[in-house]
């Protein structure tokens, strides 16, 4: 069938509608990238669907010319459901918020993962509502002077690479932005999962949280603060000249590879392992005290939701026939009246 | 209720006992919530619908599922009426009551008519059980309180003990099945063929097969005791109704609901998508249509009311026939996203088994109490169509005619019941194949604009056209944000805002052109004209048409439809001189005739979880003549 699919390409996938982002945002790479990857998965342009919530990010769907739903703040993943459910031969991306997912959304953003519906979720985290001007949100450092807390925020952030774990997601994998490769690579495997890929961009809001994610994009610094995943490969940054050793105490540690330490005795990554709790750990390393992991933490195949469902769907008509009207209307004790 | 005494030769049972024909019987059955109540009441209900009476039930359990035994908070009642004619209502008293315990005696004889038969289980009046329902001495030597009654007082739990010795059973395993020993004293009581009751213990039992013998030898006992205790000396016959010919079966409104969107799916030859997060008295909608996923029926029990909103709107885009039910604190958490499926014009069906509110309120009980909420409870301009049903059996072509107006003109529907109505049953005609209505569903598949597709372009009954993702070509973009006229692009042009919230509306009035004139019960003028909605119709209708055969000037109108309304229904009114409408809430209904027709409608108004008595409608319409 593929042999007979028009060769798309990123023009094909934008719409007619003005981009309406503000200069340099970092939704735009974002925007981007996904129009290179759409068209080498060879699926036909109808069978996407873009899903999203309320928020600059949500707006994203109105750019792309698919089939598309910008919904209400915080639904996105229960809306996609829905689609998913109905129409199991769509592939659904789900563009939502730091915001929309783990504030007013959390609740189905944990359920769509635990169900394992086959969505993509796609989660630009710019740490600010950017809508809504700039007020803090649950992933903003604690501490942070915000319109809404000019003293400094009192909350304490969450992680949203954490919350998909703890979801017992089966697909999790962090990029950035402007790191345009790689967020290309990171997008193109979460599209060919089957299952929930959640997936978290650090995202430049550069209007009211500019430079949040320097740590990880400047190029002065970034290779000493970020870390790439590859599965089966030890964990190396700064030019190789350092890597990520566990500990006596099952914690990560940084090691100078000048000698001491041999490869062999760094953490070497695991994807596929069916216990979480390496991806937890590598989650769990934030910067400034270790370089943050970048890439998919986590990647193991779990039987999908709307498979399921719609098995059971089959399954009914295989043991009991297709439905039948007459059948049902005469179920358990009836009577005449002449 | 009339009643004749028959020739002794007619007598089959019970040798030398009176028989008497009877038009109509009502029964209550109650005990504490674990004596199974429910259970024998459908069973009387089953057996009566079986022998061709007409029936209407109503189901009364506490809100708590486990309150402690033998309190007034446990007590668990089921009401039924049968008759050998058409009945709307259960009835307003009761002619048999069965007291399994002091507490049920206690919160239920109120209800019994004097001259009424009262048995109680006495091996239940011991003096803990009679210090939890707060009587100071035991109540079944109060002869005052038992003097308008005729009383039998029967040691059930001795009886049932002594019926199913030799099983090997626990006193608590035998103590279970006491009410079967009540269900057949009253099965030879109003001479009732126990067949269908032996044959579904059976089955349930089957692999229990002390348990299923120990109750069908408790069913057996409590008949045997009818026919041989001297105590019992008159029993009844109730000949069978003459309904409309045709086949029969009895239903709930809540099954009768499940039914419906089933067939109407099936009759669109589409897929039916239903969310929903439980909710009493809602959950049994889902339960039912979880059991017939053969009908490709999909069902998704997600995490709250707002997902499940959510989801049947995304399943809207995507083709199917979509449903979400629930209840009063439900619905208010499904606003937002109905407003959404209501912008975005997909068609969807929202179901609410109405309950007593506010907030948690009363969760078992029946109220009508959000006529308005459907009407006005979402943010900005959002009129959505109501529809509503009248009894257990209408919830069946009810919600079909709701589907039948979501996907003419895409537009969520409204469909409300209440958990009387819900959890009630009654005889249901079984429609024959010719008789159901086709439901036609156009999916767009070709570019309906030079080209390219427009999806807010509308047809003659401004309904935009539906693609469904997966269609090439017709790739385009719906949301929340105000579209743009034809093209649904996104709009703040405030020319275009009005135009579509003006349009909006329209296409909804519009439905008016679309559903059928309202029927008027009774002369088309006259004195009073009572308007009511939804579950109140049996008490309604049976109210005015005793005052019609007393001759006096009443008609009364049901509405299936509230917004839009009939568009005769105007002329209706301004035809008599008084307007009542009977609610069971402050007058929802009332306030929104007065508005649209400037009419001084009075209310009768009740807000007791209860449904009307025919005896209050009656007293409230003759206070206007
Ligand atoms: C029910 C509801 N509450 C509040 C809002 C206002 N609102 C819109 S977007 C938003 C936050 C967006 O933040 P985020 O999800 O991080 O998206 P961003 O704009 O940063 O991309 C808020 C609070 C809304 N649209 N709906
Ligand atoms: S406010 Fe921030 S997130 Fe929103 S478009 Fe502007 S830069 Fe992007
Ligand atoms: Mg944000």
């Amino acid at each position: 069938m593929s042999t007979d699919l028009p060769v798309l390409s990123p023009k094909d996938f934008a719409s007619d509608q003005e981009i309406r982002w503000c200069p340099r945002c970092g939704d735009y790479s974002i925007l981007a990238q996904m129009k290179k990857v759409l068209p080498t998965l060879g699926i036909p342009k109808e069978k996407f669907v873009f899903v999203s919530g309320i928020g600059c990010s949500s707006r994203f769907p109105y750019y792309m010319d698919t089939y598309g739903f910008h919904s209400i703040h915080g639904r996105a993943p229960a809306i996609a459901t829905g689609i998913k459910l109905a129409q199991p031969g769509q592939q659904v991306w789900v563009i939502t918020g730091d915001g929309d997912a783990l504030s007013i959304g959390g609740n189905h953003l944990m359920h769509a993962i635990r169900r394992n519906v086959d969505l993509k979720i796609i989660l630009f985290n710019n740490q600010i509502y950017g809508l809504t001007k700039g007020q803090y949100s649950p992933t903003s450092p604690t501490g942070k002077r915000t319109k809404s807390t000019p003293m400094g925020s009192v909350d304490h952030p969450l992680n949203p690479l954490s919350v998909a774990l703890g979801s017992e997601a089966t697909f999790v994998a962090r990029s950035v932005d402007v790191d345009i490769r790689h967020l290309t690579s990171v997008l193109e495997r979460a599209a060919h999962h089957k299952g929930t890929a959640f997936v978290e961009v650090y995202q430049d809001c550069n209007v009211f949280n500019s430079g949040a994610f320097s740590f990880a994009t400047d190029k002065k610094v970034k290779q000493d603060n970020i870390v790439y995943l590859e599965h089966g490969k030890p964990l190396i940054f700064a030019n190789g000249s350092k890597g990520i050793r566990v500990n006596e105490g099952s914690r990560p540690e940084i090691v100078d590879l000048d000698g001491s330490v041999q490869e062999d005795d760094l953490l070497f990554h695991d994807e596929k392992v069916a216990e979480p709790s390496l991806a937890f750990m590598l989650a769990r390393m934030r910067y400034p005290e270790f370089p943050e992991p970048m890439g998919v933490f986590r990647a193991i195949e779990k039987p999908t939701y709307d498979e399921e469902v719609n098995q059971q769907v089959e399954d009914a008509i295989a043991e009991k026939g297709e439905g039948d009207l007459e059948k049902l209307f005469n179920r358990g004790d009836t009577w005449e009246v002449k | 209720m009339s009643s004749t005494v028959d020739v002794p030769e007619a007598e089959k049972q019970g040798e030398g006992k009176k028989k008497e024909t009877v038009e109509t019987v009502v029964v209550r059955f109650c005990g504490d919530s674990g004596d199974g109540m429910q259970l024998v009441g459908t069973q009387m209900t089953n057996v009566s619908a079986v022998y061709g009476n007409d029936v209407s039930t109503l189901p009364d359990f506490p809100a708590e599922i486990r309150a402690p035994a033998g309190t007034l908070a446990g007590v668990s009642g089921y009401q039924l009426c049968f008759s050998n004619h058409d009945i709307f209502t259960p009835g307003d008293a009761v002619d048999t009551l069965v007291s399994m315990n002091p507490a049920a005696l206690k919160t239920n004889v109120a209800d019994l008519k004097r001259g009424g038969t009262l048995i109680v289980n006495e091996d239940a009046f011991d003096k803990s059980n009679i210090a939890k329902a707060t009587y100071e001495s035991n109540p079944l030597d109060d002869e005052d309180m038992l003097q308008p009654y005729r009383v039998h007082k029967v040691p059930m739990t001795r009886l049932t003990r002594d019926a199913v010795e030799g099983l090997g059973l626990t006193v608590r395993e035998a103590d279970r099945c006491k009410n079967f020993f009540a269900l057949g004293l009253i099965y030879w009581l109003y001479e009732r063929d126990a067949t269908p009751t032996e044959e579904w213990v059976k089955a349930k039992f089957a692999n229990k097969p002390e348990i299923q013998e120990a109750n069908l030898r408790a069913l057996r006992a409590g008949y045997n005791f009818g026919f041989s205790t001297e105590s019992f000396t008159v029993h009844y016959h109730v000949e069978p109704a003459q309904l409309p010919p045709g086949k029969y079966r009895k239903l709930t409104g809540n099954e009768a609901t499940a039914l419906g969107l089933i067939t109407a799916a099936k009759l669109a030859d589409r897929g039916l998508f239903y969310a929903g997060y439980p909710i009493t008295p809602a959950s049994d909608i889902l339960h039912e249509l979880s059991a017939h996923k053969n009908f490709n029926v999909k069902t998704f029990q997600a995490e709250d009311e707002i997902a499940a909103m959510s989801a049947a709107v995304g399943a809207a885009y995507a083709g199917q026939l979509a449903v979400t039910a629930s209840s009063g604190p439900g619905i208010c958490l499904k606003g937002e996203a109905m407003g959404l499926g209501m912008i975005t014009e997909l068609p969807m069906i929202i179901v609410n088994v109405q309950r007593g509110g506010p907030s948690t309120g009363l969760p078992t009980k029946t109220e009508q109490a959000d006529l308005l909420l459907s009407m006005f409870g979402r943010n900005g301009e959002s009129p959505l169509p109501i529809v509503a049903a009248q009894s257990p059996g209408d919830c069946f072509h009810a919600v079909q005619d709701a589907m039948n107006i979501a996907v003419n003109f895409m537009v969520p529907v409204v469909f409300l019941t209440d958990g009387y109505i819900a959890n009630g049953a009654e005889p249901w005609r079984i429609p024959t194949q010719e008789e159901l209505k086709p439901i036609e569903v156009k999916h767009q598949t070709e570019p309906n604009g030079d080209g390219e597709y427009l999806p807010y372009k509308r047809d003659e009954k401004l309904a935009r056209p539906w693609a469904v993702p997966g269609t090439p070509g017709l790739e385009h973009r719906v949301g929340g944000i105000e579209k743009a006229d034809v093209t649904g692009h996104v709009s703040y042009d405030p020319e275009n805002h009005e135009y579509m919230v003006k349009l909006r509306a329209r296409k909804v009035a519009g439905i008016e052109n679309f559903i059928p004139d309202q029927k008027v019960d009774g002369p088309d003028s006259g004195d009073v004209l009572v308007i009511s909605w939804g579950g109140t119709y049996g008490a309604v209708r049976t109210a005015a048409r005793e005052l019609q055969s007393a001759g006096k000037s009443v008609s009364h109108a049901h509405l299936r439809f509230l917004n839009p309304f009939p568009k005769n229904l105007g002329d209706i009114i301004s035809r008599f001189k008084h307007v009542l409408v009977p609610e069971l809430n402050m007058g929802q209904l009332r306030m929104l005739l007065r508005d649209r027709y400037l009419v001084d409608a009075k209310g009768l108004n009740k807000i007791k979880g209860k449904p009307f008595l025919i005896s209050e409608v009656v007293e409230a319409i003759e206070k206007m003549l």
